[in-house]
């Protein structure tokens, strides 16, 4: 457990009754989840815990129907992309406590490739989420009755939040006079895209910072 | 709507000069019961003066279109009233963010429009994709699905902007010389 971290964070707040809430509520949940907590985190009063992705399911049927917390509301899902890592993505699950004001965090990594349970016959927002996580990560989620793409155009290929895809995608579309449709292409640009990263070597600004600044170079990535 | 036009094709302003032509035009109609005018002239007259926008908003700039429509600059005063169909309206102001997805059906209701009719693109995404032109998803200016008449700059243009615009797309409709049947 990271309690001295969790100390350091909550000495932040300034209300002391925060801190005894949130200290509550961790060993609350915990008994509640026992040893399917793999880690335990705060960080200026928000609580998360870091458990296994098969646990999901049965976690949040437990946050919601058991725990003095009544967590009845999942007012996120979603993941994030970290290329670098074995198991790349992380699901996150943000719930709420109406009744009592408090909100955790469940977090869960997996890999590509991996199934996910879908918890979409526990909390029914998650029908929504669960296709738009597929749509922009491609995490497949077992159990999800109606598994499409959510906002990406009919037809589109890759999941676009992941780290590796690229910015401006692979087609775009054009109206064709001849066929009398709109009709899908390569991508062309007329001028590649540039993000302006003042701090890197290669671009010309640099020199002129350069001498101002007194700092080593190579700091950025 | 200042569409009394001298043979330059200026505006009269009201004063002397515009009585005049008034006085004249109902002393005709006094006397002979008609007036004659050019067919062309008197149709971009009532094309101009009746444009009627079809209500495509589709992202912030929407909002500003509805400002230029509210009662503060009021769009009902040049004849402009929005019409929920396409069947019914002259001009289609395609405001906000097109994506790759809205855009066949940009299309098909720009298709389900009658001729005469006119394009209206308004805002930066609308001209060029703007802040998103190197997004996955959004086409690089609506331009790439329908022929555009009026550009408007901006994001978003105010609502003045966008009557400065119809007022220009009045301008290109009266100097119109051809009918198109």
């Amino acid at each position: 457990m990271t309690d001295t971290k969790s100390e350091h964070a909550m000495t932040n707040l300034a209300r002391p009754d925060q801190v005894a809430m949130i200290e509550n509520l961790k060993l609350q949940v915990s008994s509640h989840l026992g040893s399917r907590v793999v880690d335990v985190d705060t960080f200026r009063g928000e609580v998360c815990f870091t458990v296994n992705v098969d646990d999901i399911p049965s976690i949040l049927l437990m946050l919601r129907e058991d725990s003095g917390g009544a967590f009845t509301q999942l007012t996120e899902l979603t993941a994030v992309d970290y290329p670098s890592r074995a198991k790349r993505f992380d699901l996150i699950y943000q719930l709420l406590s109406v009744t009592y004001n408090r909100r955790i965090r469940l977090k869960a990594a997996i890999g590509d490739g991996d199934v996910a349970s879908s918890v979409s016959h526990i909390f029914t927002t998650a029908v929504w989420s669960e296709r738009e996580v597929w749509d922009m990560f491609g995490i497949f989620f077992s159990g999800h009755n109606d598994l499409r793409r959510l906002l990406t155009d009919y037809g589109f290929e890759g999941h676009p939040l992941r780290k590796d895809f690229p910015l401006t995608g692979t087609v775009e579309t054009r109206y064709d006079d001849q066929e009398k449709r709109v009709v899908y292409e390569p991508v062309t640009l007329t001028q590649e895209f540039r993000d302006y990263d003042y701090m890197s070597p290669w671009e010309g600004v640099q020199t002129a910072m350069r001498q101002d600044d007194p700092s080593p170079q190579g700091e950025s990535e | 709507m200042g569409l009394i036009t001298s043979p330059t094709g200026q505006p009269i302003p009201p004063g002397a000069d515009q009585d005049m032509i008034l006085t004249a035009v109902s002393d005709e109609l006094a006397n002979r019961g008609f007036v004659i005018a050019q067919a062309d002239k008197l149709f971009n007259w009532a094309r101009s003066g009746s444009l009627w926008p079809m209500t495509f908003g589709l992202a912030c700039c929407a909002v500003e279109m509805m400002h230029s429509a509210a009662s503060r600059y009021d769009m009902d005063r040049f004849g402009m009233l929005f019409r929920p169909s396409p069947r019914q309206s002259d001009v289609m102001i395609v405001a906000g963010t097109l994506t790759n997805k809205m855009a066949p059906a940009l299309r098909k209701v720009y298709d389900q429009m009658a001729e005469p009719r006119w394009v209206l693109s308004m805002g930066s995404c609308a001209n060029g994709g703007g802040y998103y032109h190197y997004s996955y998803a959004v086409v690089r200016g609506c331009d790439r699905i329908v022929p555009v008449d009026v550009y408007v700059p901006g994001c978003p243009p105010t609502a003045e902007a966008l009557i400065y615009g119809l007022l220009q797309l009045q301008k290109k409709i009266r100097r119109t010389t051809t009918i198109a049947r």
